[in-house]
């Protein structure tokens, strides 16, 4: 139908509102990637020599995986080779910034904060959320850093805490993702510049949403950083990521790693709103979004909970996970998946039961338009010790026109007989049938779309804190806002 | 003053295969015009064509309601000028509640008719008056457009958004299939509340059985995308009576 081709081929072609550049002088370490460059980015840390011997392990790790060539091969994904010696590993604004002052902070990147949605200052800021502001390779600013500080909550960037607090990132540095899990997580070991760190002590529900926003500004640079959380004993803490990148027509890397902890009765609730640039209307450009994510319910009746809304990135490889250890903890895992234009997502979760009476729940939302490919990918082990576990899985997916795919590849591994596992999993076109529906009440061929694409996310996005379940149906509905006319 | 609905020479096809070939028909304000006919006839593409379904093309004829041309609107533009389709088989929207979709689907409306928005609880209000009109709890409508409705509740769910929306024409495809007694009541029940001097229907149906509830004004005799007779409710019961056979057009 006319109006509905029109309408797919605008949402194929959506502008990208985030695609400006901030025009700073900016700091790198020399292009491509060998141990000088490690011992440059270690150095330009000030780290302590632990820090240096775990990147040295992890890029020798690296290496050996090149040389082998040892990349993963195995996700539905198709890009050209990426070049590692083509690209800057480290990127940071010239002027330098003590990051507890926002006055030394260089206008023009307050400014680009501003631009996008998230001021620095905290009067501005929204109530109830402090944010660690992660500009190419280091963190800018985080707010609210003392007032948690009066309850013993740690929020800092991760190189402060390297300095402040080696004890704690000694012991949990690399305990869920070593730097041995995969290609990319090598990568990042070596090479990450920054990121966020958060403890919560035993006993404290934190009483702010924390909130990381990672912002891509530099050509040719990759960014790399790591997150980590721990949740001490009885704690709970929300967290929120967020991210955007400048329009360019080079693919950019953007490696990361996050690992959650939590102990006896903690909860992890982590939500990530993903919205890198995704390239042109012909695939040209992106960010090669290319994530581990793990949680590790070490210790009993433990919470973690993943929910994930990716819009942005040409090319999406993540699956954040959760080793569920301890004792009736509990995984979740939400996430809805856009793909417009050329963007390719393989994207899903593993949950790993390994003690008894865990429990996880998987909901999946894929939504594919234009030329856009989606995968879900997942699998649900259950270990031989996890008796009484109980996993329910369901992956759905959702069309728009005729030239995108959606794929769903599900594994379950089960190794005893007293755990319980439920799936379901449909496949849906925006109909003629509902748009019509909809155009028949006085709905708009734009505003019956995002109805419905609303309500198929709506588990999802009930999940999301009440401020960026705003931010997410809003985002959604400016990726697939069409001109009329 | 304009007729609410004016139908003239209107044909239409779906494909290659025509449908509608030539159907004229003038509904004024304040009255009930009950079309019959046997299935393929043509009934239901014609509600279609009014409210503008993209699947059918129209290749001849005009529409207008209240003076003003329907043919070159798009169906949204149709629904906020006041036309309403009640459809013989609504879809469902999973995820997607009624009193939000009957929100997004009345502000427009408002809107065109030079109304504000209405609120939140404004709403609620609304909906907890209008599902008195077809016996149903306000509980309805938080559930998901149509999903898990029983045949029943569908059709008493259009006729709820008919009595939210307030149309100036009702176009009702076929609100009585399907539903047993009971059902059949309520829905001719709301029908009848909503009917006004300022408003008008068009409704469709295969069986006299509602029109002992909702008496029409006239009646119209639909064969093969045209309309061969038309009368007052008596001819309804002849139908009844003697069938569809009797005004198939006699070979010549």
């Amino acid at each position: 139908m006319a109006t509905q081709n029109k309408y797919v081929k605008d949402v194929a072609n959506q502008e990208y509102k985030y695609g400006f550049v901030t025009d700073i002088e900016e700091e790198q370490a020399p292009r491509g990637l060998t141990e000088d460059t490690i011992r440059w980015i270690s150095a330009k840390k000030s780290e302590p020599e632990f820090m240096l011997k775990w990147r040295l392990k992890a890029f020798e790790y690296f290496t050996s995986l090149v040389n082998e060539e040892q990349l993963p091969d195995w996700a539905n994904i198709k890009h050209p080779p990426i070049d590692f010696q083509d690209m800057y590993y480290y990127a940071a604004p010239k002027k330098k910034v003590t990051l507890d002052n926002l006055d030394e902070v260089d206008p023009e990147i307050l400014k680009t904060y501003e631009k996008l949605g998230i001021p620095l200052e905290e009067q501005k800021m929204l109530s109830g959320v402090a944010v660690d502001a992660i500009f190419d390779s280091v963190s800018i600013a985080t707010t609210f850093k003392a007032s948690l500080a009066e309850q013993g909550i740690i929020f800092c960037s991760f190189s402060e805490a390297v300095l402040e607090h080696p004890d704690l990132i000694q012991e949990y540095l690399g305990s869920v993702v070593p730097y041995t899990d995969n290609f990319y997580a090598a990568l990042n070991a070596a090479v990450f510049t920054d990121g966020s760190f958060c403890y919560i002590p035993p006993g404290v529900r934190c009483p702010l949403e924390l909130t990381t926003y990672f912002r891509i500004n530099a050509q040719d640079t990759g960014q790399f950083e790591r997150t980590l959380i721990i949740a001490d004993r009885d704690s709970y803490v929300s967290y929120l990521e967020g991210c955007s990148a400048p329009m360019r027509d080079t693919n950019q890397l953007h490696a990361a790693v996050v690992e959650l902890v939590t102990l006896d009765n903690a909860e992890i609730k982590y939500s990530t709103i993903q919205n890198w640039y995704p390239g042109d209307e012909n695939g040209k450009g992106g960010i090669y979004n290319f994530v581990t994510k793990r949680g590790k319910c070490q210790g009993r009746n433990s919470k973690i909970s993943w929910t994930q809304v990716e819009t942005g990135s040409a090319i999406t490889w993540k699956y954040p996970s959760v080793l569920l250890i301890g004792d009736d903890s509990i995984g979740e895992f939400y996430s809805v998946a856009l793909c417009k234009g050329f963007q390719q997502a393989d994207t899903g979760t593993k949950m790993t039961h390994i003690g008894k009476n865990t429990r996880s729940t998987i909901i999946a939302k894929g939504i594919s338009a234009g030329y856009g490919q989606n995968t879900y990918r997942g699998l649900v082990k259950i270990m031989p010790n996890a008796t009484n576990s109980w996993n329910f899985t369901q992956c759905d997916s959702l069309l728009i026109g005729d030239e995108c795919g959606a794929h769903t590849t599900p594994y379950v591994e089960v190794r005893n007989s007293s755990s319980h596992l439920e799936h379901e999993a449909f496949t849906s076109r925006v109909s003629e049938d509902q748009l019509f529906y909809c155009n028949q009440r006085g709905i708009s061929i734009e505003d019956a779309h995002s109805l419905i694409i609303n309500g198929f996310c709506r588990e999802v996005f009930s999940q999301l804190p009440m401020e960026f379940a705003v931010e997410a149906t809003r985002l959604l509905e400016l990726n697939l806002e069409g001109t009329v006319g | 003053m304009n007729p609410l609905l004016d139908i003239a020479d209107l044909h239409a096809s779906v494909g290659e295969i025509k449908i509608l070939n030539g159907v004229t028909l003038t509904i004024n304000p304040g009255e009930i015009h009950a079309i019959m006919g046997p299935n393929g006839s043509g009934k239901s593409t014609l509600a279609n064509v009014l409210a503008g379904n993209p699947a059918y093309n129209v290749t001849r004829g005009s529409a207008s309601i209240a003076g003003e041309n329907l043919m070159q609107l798009l169906p949204e533009d149709r629904a906020r000028r006041g036309l309403f389709l009640s459809f013989q088989h609504p879809v469902e929207i999973p995820g997607v509640r009624m009193d939000h979709f009957m929100r997004a689907s009345l502000n427009p409306i408002r809107k065109h008719r030079g109304e504000n928005e209405i609120g939140i609880l404004d709403f609620d209000r609304l909906v907890s008056e209008k599902v008195q009109v077809i016996d149903m709890s306000r509980d309805m409508a938080k559930r998901a457009v149509n999903v898990g409705f029983s045949g029943g509740e569908k059709k008493r769910n259009e006729i709820l958004q008919m009595a939210i929306l307030e149309p100036k024409i009702s176009i009702l495809d076929e609100p009585d299939s399907g539903l047993d007694v009971d059902a059949l009541r309520i829905v001719a029940s709301g029908i009848n509340q909503l009917r006004s001097n300022d408003n008008s229907t068009l409704l469709i149906t295969h069986y006299q059985r509602i029109l002992d509830y909702v008496t029409p004004d006239y009646v119209h005799i639909m064969i093969k995308g045209r309309i061969v007779k038309s009368g007052d409710k008596s001819l309804a019961l002849d139908v009844e009576k003697s069938g569809y056979d009797q005004f198939e057009p006699t070979p010549q």
